[in-house]
Order: C-alpha cells, then sequence, then structure tokens
C-alpha cells in the first residue's frame, strides 16, 4: 500500500510524485474499504482520487474490475462528506463508459439533485446526464425542468449545460424544454445567461426564422455576459452569411456596435467577425481594423497574437486598410513571442512596398530558427505570395528558400518550400536554372522520399529543355547509386525523358540505363529495360506516347478493369479504352493562402469521386452493361435554394448512353415521399430508356433516382441537347413530430429547371506533360482548322476560360495563363472523347476590336474532330 | 452540413455516400480558406497540467474526435511542451490548435481551442483555472503541493469546464461552488506517528541532557 506521504520521499524533499508507483490492482484491492462501517472519508477520498488520478494517466480498466469498484463506490453515498460527495460524482463521470450498470445510481443522484444541500445539486444534475440514456431522460424530464429555471445560478447552468450535451443523443425531448430554456435567459447571472442562449440557438438552428426573432430580442434588451455576446455576434455573422444580408442590415449594425463594448473579448470578437465577413468594402473594415491596432500594443501577449493573427487575415484580400498599422506592426516583429514577431512580418510583406523586402527578409532570417514548423511555412506562404506579386524580387527569395532548405526542419515544412520554388519556375522563365540548381543541391541529402521524386520528376520534365540539359544527369544517375528504390525508379524515368529530348544525349543515356538494368529492384529494372527498347527505336511518336506522357487511366479503375479480366478467360487482348480515364485534380495554384493552416490532412490516398459513383452506379441492375463510366459532371442545382424540395443533378457518360442522378432532399417535415421520379423530355433525338425511382424520401433525407437515356447512335454529332425535367412522386402526410405517414396519400408534380447536356459533359479532360510531343503523336490525318471572331469578349484572359469552360479540356504547358501586356495567345487543350478518342486542340488568339480565334483539332478519329469545331462554331 | 476543424471531423450524417464524398473533398480544401465555424458553446478542446518534465499531472480532452487515443494525446501534450516550455510567452499554436499557457515554478497549465476560437476566451478559461488552484494551495503553485491536493484540483477543473463548455469563469465563484480547503496539518496516520516519533526523540533529548 502506496500511503500518502512516503517516508523516502519526506526526506528527499518535495521532487517526488506521491502518485507515482500507483499500481491499479493495489488501488483497486485498496477501494475494498468502502465497504467497511463506519465509513473513514478522509481515507475513502483518497482512494477515489487515485482511481481518478490512473484514469486520468490513461491506465486501462477493464470491465469487470471497473464495475466491481463502481459498485463499492455507490455505498460511499452513504456519508455526509461533502468533497468525499464530489469525488464520487466524478467517478461516476469518469467511468461512465468503462463499467456496467452505471444507472443504479440514478436514484441517489436524483435525491441530491432535488435535495437542499445546494452544492449537491449542480454537480449531481451533470452526473446524472451523463449515465442518462433517451428513455430514461423521460423520467427525470420534469426535474430536468424545474432544474432550468432553479434561482441557484449553479443548478440552472449544470441544467442547461447537460441539457445541451444531450441535443445529440435526444433531440426530441429536449426541444421539449425550449420554454424553460427562454425563460432562463433572462436570468441576471452571467453564466446562465450565456448557457441559456447556447441551447436555445442549438435547439433552434434549423429554423432560420426562430433564430433571427430570438436575436432581435436579444441584442435588443441587451445581456451582461461577454461570453454571450461573443456568441451572438457568432450567430449574427452566420445569420448574415446564410441570408446574404447587405451590410446595412440590423445584424451588421449589431456586431459593429459590439466594437464599442467595454470587455475586450467581445470587441475582437466582433472585430474578427467584420473582418471574416466576404465582401467587405475597405469602409466597412476601417472601424474593426483600427481597434486591431490598438490591441497590437496591448501588454498581453494573447491579445497581440490575435490581433496581428486577424490583421494578417485581413492583408491577405485588402493590404490596403491594413497599411495604417505599418508602424504598430513593425514594433512587433521584435517581439519575444517568436508567433506574434512571424505574424506581424508576414503581415508587413504583404502590405508593404518593393522596397521594404529585403529588410524584412533580413530580419527574419534573423530568428527564422527559433520558430516552430508551422510558422516556417506561414513565412515560405508569404513568400510565395510575394514572388507572385514582385516577380523582380525572385532573386532575393529564392537566395532565401534556398537557405531555408538547407535548414533542419519536418516534412511539410520541406515540402512548402518545394513547392514554392517550384512555382517560382513556373511563373519566372528566367529562375528556372537557379531554382533547378537550388533543387538538384537539395536532393543530394534529401530524407522525403516524396520530394526527391516529386524534384526528379520536375527534373525530367524542364531539364532536358535548358539550353544545358547535361549538367543535371549527374545528380539524377547520383540518385540512382544511392538512394531507396522508389527514388531510383523515379531517376530512371527522369533520364529516360532527357535521352528522349536531346539527340545528342542520348548515347550516354544508353550506356546508363543498361547500368540500370543490372538494379536490385525489380521496378527499377523494369522501368530501365522498357525505356532502353522505347529509347534504341528512336520513333518521336513512341516517345511521346510512352516517355513524355504517361498512362491517363485512373489507377482504381485499370485495377478492377484487370481483375475482371482475369475472371473471364478470353482470346482477346485487354482493351485499354474500357479503363475508365483519371479525373484530373482541379490545380487551383491561386488557393487562398491562411496565415496559420491545419497541417492535419488526412494522407492516405481516397478514392476520386468518379471512382465512387462508377461503384454506386455498378451496383444498380439497369446500369450493367453500360460499359465504363466516363465521366461524372460537377452537381448542377435543380431548383432554388430556399424551395420544399432540393434536386441537384449529376450527369454521368458512359460510351453510348447518359445516367442523370438526381439528388433530392425532401425539407417539409409534414410530407413522405414516395416513389420519387424525374420525368425528363429531350429537345433532340434523345431517349429516355428507363426511370429508376427513389422508392421514399422522408424529411430532411436525401436520396437519389437515376433516369437512363440512350444517346442518339446514328448522328454522333448531337452532343447537345436540352431536357426539361418535371418531379413526380406519391406524398403522404405525416406528424412532423413522430414522422409517422397517413395512409392515403395522392400523386403531385413539381417542376424544376431545364437541364443542358453540353459537348463538355462527353470530354474527360487528360493533362499532357509535353503537349507538343503528344500533337506529333496524333499526327495531322485527321486535322482540321477554322477561324472564329469571338466578338462578345474583350480580354485574353476572358476567352481562355470561356474556351476551357465550354470544351471541358485540360490546359496545357500552363498556357491557360496568358503573360500581361499581351495581345497574342496560344492556348493548348487535351481530352479523350468519349468512347476513347484522344483530341488535341490548339487555339491561336489575338486581341483587336474582339478577340479572333484560329482553332486547330487533331484526333484518331474523324467525327471527334467534326463535333468540336460544329459545337465551337 | 459543416465541416470541422483543419478539415478533421466531418459532421452530419448524409445518406447517401456521393453526398459524403464531396464533403471530404471539402475538408481537403478547407484549410485553404478561412471559413465559419458553427456558433457553438463548445469551446476549449483540452486542458492539461504537466510537470518541469512535460510529465501529465492532469488532462481532459473534451472533443472526442481530436486525440482519440492516449498515445496521439501524450504526443500531443509532449509536442506542446517542446514548443512552450523554455519561453513564457503565453500563446502558441501548435499542429492547427491555438494553446493559451501558463507556468508556475515547476508546473505547466494549458487551455487549448480551434484555431478559429476567440483566444480570449481561452485565456479566460486558464486564469481562472490558475486563479482557483492559488487560492486552494495558498499561493504554493508547486507540483508537490498540487498533487498533495489532486482531489480538489479535479473539482475545480470539473466546476471551469463541463465536457468542453466554459461553466464558470470567475474564480470567487469556482471557489465556493466547490468549497474545498486544503490540509493545513494532516491528520492521517503518519503524521501522528510523526508527532509520537518527534516527541519521543525530544523527551530522549532532554534525559540525555
Amino acid at each position: 500500500m502506496i500511503k500518502k506521504f512516503d517516508k523516502k520521499d519526506e526526506e528527499s524533499g518535495s521532487g517526488s510524485n506521491p502518485f507515482q508507483h500507483l499500481e491499479k490492482s493495489a488501488v483497486l484491492q485498496e477501494a475494498r474499504i468502502f465497504n467497511e462501517t463506519p465509513i473513514n472519508p478522509r481515507r475513502c477520498l483518497h482512494i477515489l482520487t487515485k482511481i481518478i488520478y490512473l484514469l486520468n494517466q490513461g491506465e486501462h480498466f477493464g470491465t469487470t474490475e471497473a464495475t466491481e469498484a463502481f459498485f463499492a463506490m455507490t455505498r460511499l453515498f452513504q456519508s455526509n462528506d461533502q468533497t468525499l460527495r464530489r469525488m464520487c460524482y466524478l467517478t461516476i463521470k469518469e467511468m461512465a463508459n468503462i463499467s456496467e450498470d452505471v444507472i443504479i445510481v440514478t436514484s441517489s443522484l436524483t435525491k441530491d439533485m432535488t435535495g437542499k444541500e445546494d452544492v449537491y445539486r449542480g454537480p449531481a444534475i451533470r452526473a446524472l446526464c451523463r449515465i442518462t440514456d433517451t428513455t430514461m431522460l423521460q423520467a427525470i424530464e420534469r426535474y430536468m425542468k424545474q432544474a432550468i429555471v432553479d434561482k441557484v445560478p449553479s443548478v440552472s447552468s449544470s441544467a442547461l449545460v447537460s441539457s445541451l450535451h444531450m441535443v445529440k443523443m435526444s433531440y426530441d425531448v429536449v426541444k421539449r424544454w425550449v420554454n424553460e430554456a427562454q425563460e432562463a435567459a433572462s436570468s441576471d447571472n452571467i453564466m446562465v445567461q450565456y448557457h441559456a442562449l447556447g441551447l436555445l440557438y442549438h435547439l433552434r438552428k434549423n429554423d432560420r426564422l426562430a433564430v433571427t426573432k430570438m436575436l432581435n430580442k436579444f441584442t435588443k434588451s441587451g445581456l451582461k455576459s461577454p461570453f454571450a455576446y461573443c456568441m451572438l455576434i457568432r450567430i449574427a455573422s452566420k445569420l448574415l452569411d446564410e441570408t446574404e444580408g447587405g451590410h446595412d442590415s440590423p445584424l451588421f449594425d449589431f456586431i459593429e456596435s459590439c466594437l464599442r463594448n467595454k470587455n475586450e473579448m467581445v470587441v475582437y470578437e466582433a472585430a474578427s467577425a467584420i473582418v471574416h465577413m466576404p465582401n467587405c468594402t475597405a469602409r466597412e473594415l476601417a472601424p474593426a481594423v483600427s481597434v486591431l491596432q490598438l490591441f497590437c500594443s496591448s501588454p498581453k501577449a494573447a491579445l497581440r497574437y490575435a490581433a496581428v493573427r486577424t490583421l494578417n487575415k485581413v492583408a491577405m484580400k485588402h493590404p490596403s486598410a491594413v497599411t495604417a498599422c505599418n508602424l504598430d506592426l513593425e514594433n512587433l516583429i521584435t517581439d519575444s513571442n517568436r508567433s506574434i514577431a512571424t505574424l506581424a512580418i508576414t503581415t508587413l510583406l504583404k502590405t508593404g512596398s518593393e522596397s521594404s523586402v529585403d529588410r524584412l527578409m533580413k530580419q527574419i532570417s534573423s530568428f527564422v530558427s527559433e520558430i516552430s514548423d508551422e510558422f516556417k511555412v506561414v513565412v515560405v506562404q508569404a513568400i510565395s505570395a510575394l514572388c507572385q506579386k514582385y516577380p523582380r524580387k525572385h532573386s532575393v527569395m529564392m537566395n532565401f528558400l534556398s537557405n531555408m532548405l538547407r535548414d533542419d526542419g519536418g516534412f511539410e515544412y520541406k515540402r512548402a518550400i518545394v513547392d514554392c520554388i517550384i512555382s517560382i519556375i513556373e511563373e519566372n522563365p528566367e529562375s528556372k536554372e537557379t531554382g533547378l540548381a537550388h533543387l538538384c543541391e537539395f536532393i543530394e541529402d534529401c530524407e522525403h522520399t516524396v520530394l526527391a521524386t516529386k524534384i526528379l520528376h520536375l527534373l525530367g520534365k524542364e531539364g532536358p529543355r535548358t539550353p544545358q540539359p547535361s549538367k543535371y544527369i549527374r545528380f539524377i544517375f547520383n540518385r540512382v547509386v544511392l538512394e531507396s528504390e522508389a527514388v531510383r525508379a523515379a531517376a530512371v524515368s527522369a533520364l529516360a525523358k532527357f535521352g528522349a529530348q536531346n539527340d545528342d544525349l542520348l548515347p550516354s543515356v544508353l550506356v546508363l540505363m543498361q547500368r540500370c538494368m543490372m538494379d536490385s529492384d525489380d521496378e527499377v529494372r523494369d522501368r530501365a529495360t522498357f525505356y532502353m527498347n522505347v529509347l534504341q527505336q528512336k520513333q518521336k511518336a513512341l516517345n511521346a506516347a510512352y516517355i513524355f506522357n504517361g498512362l491517363s487511366v485512373s489507377i482504381p479503375g485499370l485495377e478492377k478493369s484487370l481483375h475482371q479480366y482475369t475472371l473471364e478467360p478470353t482470346e482477346k487482348p485487354f482493351d485499354m479504352k474500357s479503363v475508365p480515364l483519371a479525373t484530373t485534380p482541379i490545380t487551383d495554384h491561386k488557393s487562398d493562402i491562411t496565415p496559420v493552416s491545419s497541417s492535419k490532412l488526412p494522407d492516405k490516398l481516397t478514392p476520386s469521386r468518379q471512382d465512387i459513383y462508377q461503384e454506386q452506379l455498378a451496383a444498380i441492375p439497369d446500369f450493367q452493361g453500360l460499359g465504363p463510366l466516363f465521366k461524372s459532371s460537377e452537381q448542377v442545382q435543380l431548383t432554388e435554394a430556399e424551395t420544399e424540395y432540393v434536386v441537384r443533378c449529376v450527369k454521368h457518360t458512359f460510351a453510348g448512353h447518359m445516367v442523370f442522378q438526381f439528388d433530392c432532399t425532401n425539407t417539409l417535415n409534414d410530407q413522405l415521399l414516395q416513389k420519387v421520379v424525374v420525368q425528363m423530355e429531350p429537345s433532340e433525338s434523345y431517349e429516355v430508356v428507363t426511370y429508376i425511382p427513389a422508392s421514399s424520401l422522408p424529411y430532411s433525407q436525401p436520396g437519389s433516382c437515376y433516369t437512363l437515356v440512350r444517346l442518339p447512335e446514328d448522328d454522333p454529332t448531337a452532343v447537345s441537347c436540352t431536357f426539361s425535367c418535371t418531379m413526380k412522386y406519391l406524398v403522404k402526410d405525416c406528424d412532423p413530430n413522430t414522422g409517422e405517414p397517413d395512409d392515403d396519400g395522392y400523386d403531385d408534380e413539381y417542376v424544376l429547371e431545364d437541364l443542358e447536356v453540353t459537348v463538355a459533359d462527353h470530354i474527360q479532360k487528360v493533362l499532357k506533360a509535353n503537349f507538343g510531343a503528344a500533337w506529333e503523336e496524333v499526327g495531322d490525318e485527321f486535322e482540321k482548322e477554322e477561324t472564329f471572331a469571338l466578338a462578345s469578349v474583350r480580354t485574353l484572359d476572358e476567352a481562355v476560360g470561356n474556351i476551357i469552360s465550354f470544351l471541358g479540356m485540360q490546359p496545357c504547358e500552363r498556357s491557360d495563363k496568358v503573360p500581361e501586356n499581351k495581345n497574342s495567345h496560344v492556348l493548348f487543350l487535351a481530352g479523350v472523347f468519349r468512347g476513347g478518342h484522344d483530341m488535341l486542340v490548339r487555339a491561336r488568339l489575338a486581341l483587336a476590336d474582339g478577340v479572333t480565334m484560329q482553332v486547330t483539332v487533331r484526333s484518331g478519329e474523324e467525327t471527334v474532330v467534326d463535333v468540336i469545331l460544329a459545337s465551337v462554331g | 452540413m459543416t465541416v470541422g476543424l483543419g478539415g478533421l471531423c466531418v459532421q452530419g450524417v448524409a445518406g447517401k455516400g456521393i453526398t459524403w464524398m464531396i464533403t471530404v473533398e471539402a475538408t481537403h480544401w478547407s484549410h485553404a480558406f478561412p471559413f465559419t465555424e458553427e456558433p457553438s458553446l463548445y469551446t476549449v478542446k483540452a486542458l492539461f497540467i504537466l510537470d518541469n518534465d512535460g510529465n501529465r499531472l492532469l488532462s481532459k480532452y473534451y472533443d472526442r474526435e481530436l486525440y482519440p487515443s492516449i498515445k496521439e494525446q501524450k504526443n500531443f501534450e509532449r509536442n506542446v511542451f517542446n514548443k512552450t516550455h523554455k519561453a513564457d510567452n503565453e500563446i502558441a499554436f501548435v499542429e492547427g490548435m491555438t494553446v493559451v499557457y501558463k507556468s508556475s515554478i515547476d508546473l505547466f497549465f494549458y487551455v487549448v481551442g480551434s484555431a478559429q476560437e476567440n483566444e480570449l476566451m481561452l485565456v479566460s478559461v486558464l486564469s481562472c483555472l490558475f486563479e482557483s488552484l492559488s487560492q486552494i494551495l495558498r499561493k504554493n503553485v508547486e507540483r508537490r503541493c498540487l498533487l498533495d491536493n489532486m482531489e480538489g484540483v479535479f473539482l475545480i477543473v470539473d466546476e471551469i469546464i463541463d465536457g468542453g463548455v466554459i461553466l464558470e469563469s470567475d474564480p470567487q465563484q469556482v471557489l465556493q461552488k466547490v468549497n474545498y480547503r486544503a490540509d493545513e496539518s494532516p491528520l492521517s496516520e503518519q503524521s501522528v506517528a510523526q508527532v509520537l516519533q518527534s516527541a519521543k526523540e525530544q523527551i530522549k533529548w532532554s534525559i540525555l541532557k
């Protein structure tokens, strides 16, 4: 038995921990004294503390031993020692999930909760609610209602907070306590007010009208609690956001008025709410920015941090609004809290002029080693943004980044730097060689396989097109000698690209390849053998198809198709065209950079959206035999946002059919819809084959129905069509509370918006890393060219955007970015047409009064070329 | 449907996998956009007290989806400790969470909230915790004293936060509710033995004189 004061500890002074050598079994043994009469409160109290301490340390208690201890503990309710009783409540809460039959203490707790001792009542309510389930909740409902409106604040608060916890589990029961909560909200006690507001909002948040009413009431009457004010501000700004209310609404006035509250917490919450509103004008931001500016010189580090973090966010969208704070921010760059200093500098980098960049970079490099990785990433992101703003500064930045690259740091940090360098290279062609040189140096000593392979891939893509490709060979071949399998394999692929692009390097590359063929790893050897054979053919088309532009199929799709193929013995060779294509990820380089972003992203490979659709559609018998899913469109809204029924459509394209998937949600709580179908009337010669209804649509549970349409076979150029859609269903009225439907229903219908099928629905995006090579590979057998005038378009950017969204093809070679101050541009687009035909489009654009466009289309199929030109015209 | 913090938790179970999948994609992007969180009372994600070696003395995690296992929790605590124990800077940002902290002799007190949380609310929780403990420990906010009054510490934490909701932020109210007094002269078995022992010694000495 370990005693509270171990003798040894006493002698050695204060360094020891009386709980240090606790053994679970010994403590449980001790717990037997709970059964002794009379109860010794002191000793029992101490044993309970030990049990809670052990649970807190993460000690595992088995169900049997926990239950045994729990039952022994229930005897302690006989003692009237206050602290002991309170510790019993804590034990109940801690053991609620590990012990069995915890409900046996219900009556003791109910007694304490309604008893005379006010000290017991609040904690007893909280313990009771922890062990209560929905069925038992009905039994204590009466007491809960009384407790919510109790005049003792701790009782009322405890009841309100416990109710809030139980909303998730038993919404329907807690909902009935709204009136009591309403009464508690007008309590004088500030915490009761806050808790009541929180519960009321939680119960009403789906009813916008009720929320609006509640806000009106409280903003007028005023509240005492600063916490409650913060909550009101959050509710108001959410409501503003949802209703897209203008900034002249009373809600905005309320938030703004909170900027003059006397509590800093409320002022900051209001300022932060205003800053986060979309579409705020500089004038509306000004008062919020000026209170944040005041906070910058607060003695409290937390407040300075909060202020500068929020200003950093403002600076991303409205750098000019923050310029007024530059002086205060300058004072913060030497703040002893490095997080504050970093945020101040990155903010200044966004708001300052080009001339201050050098000075700030120098300042930040003086302490970059002291700050945490999260903030280093923030710095890198700020630099990345800066490079886009001041392209001329790229040499300073590049230097700084390469220094950072040499320092120690975690993976996230290194990846941010590598991404930043890559984006600089892509934005500024003149920085390409220095950038590649830094990256080459980095992979010489890089422990992150992912980054090494990424850089090798980039070298393979960019290296052969530099003036001196030979100097990269050494760095790449070093990897083959020194690194792990994955990196070696990537290095072999990169080498092959040099051989394919540069004829004078080909002999040397072949020699190196020969050495790679003796590698110990299968993958590396296979790659080397494959590339060796392709390169020896010396054919441009082969190089393009097998070295520059790899496979563009979806990997899970390929796996599934191959598996299917091996199951059915057949003489036919495997057809690559039967494999669904990979959906190109949306590469949005201009993603907003949050200063302090969470780095916790799920790293596992999630199947793409299309793979999931493929699986779901394959499960429906009527859709078997349609072949692989070719493309799934984005969701199209077929209803207004605020209607009785919400319907969205996803268009799935197959080789000869289309499936329209309608995701419907019923927002009426007094109706149950059954046998829901969406009837479609095509404008062209499309033929509706079957409807697959959604059998039942209860309130707020989404369901899907499908329509299968056959595409016209005789006229392959008929790619666009308009469908008028009507939703038909059987309505049964039902009780809004129980969801119990009436027996009888009636048929009804609901007109939806028209659905368009366009040429883009027949084309899947495919990225060709080397467009020139792909262009040669397809050849000019079926090439057609035509010139169009785009009268309504004013700029090249706009024209490029329109063409891409109209054709739904993938821009290659970064040709979707129009350089500034140019009046001509060439756009390269790649895609695959339904049925698996590669197609490439080159659009030369010239800006005069309008935009003139010369379109050249190449494909392996003549009809595809015709379809494209016909649809453009 | 709301997307939770840092793209981690996905609230609201959609009937079909499709809608769910889209949320997953959205979470992937959510780190790039500031987004408004659902207003709620669940302010505090975690609270813990460590000693000056970074060992856990008490810790509470209020969001089950955040660090569900003991191992993840201890890793996080270790990470937080490494980043904060050198300089008393009040506030830090670790693993996508805002952490406010305070140290006293050989103890470190931490309150954790989401990145979007109002930092001052977290500070008010931290200072309430510290003030209340300081009162029951009679200003001796150090490890040994804290461990000797562990039951009081558990009760105080329980009165300040309930399941992540701030229950009380005024130290006087907390103390009144807890109504706990630290041992002035603990009259346990040992101390009786000690008294006897020292009495014996004194007698022995007085005889020897």
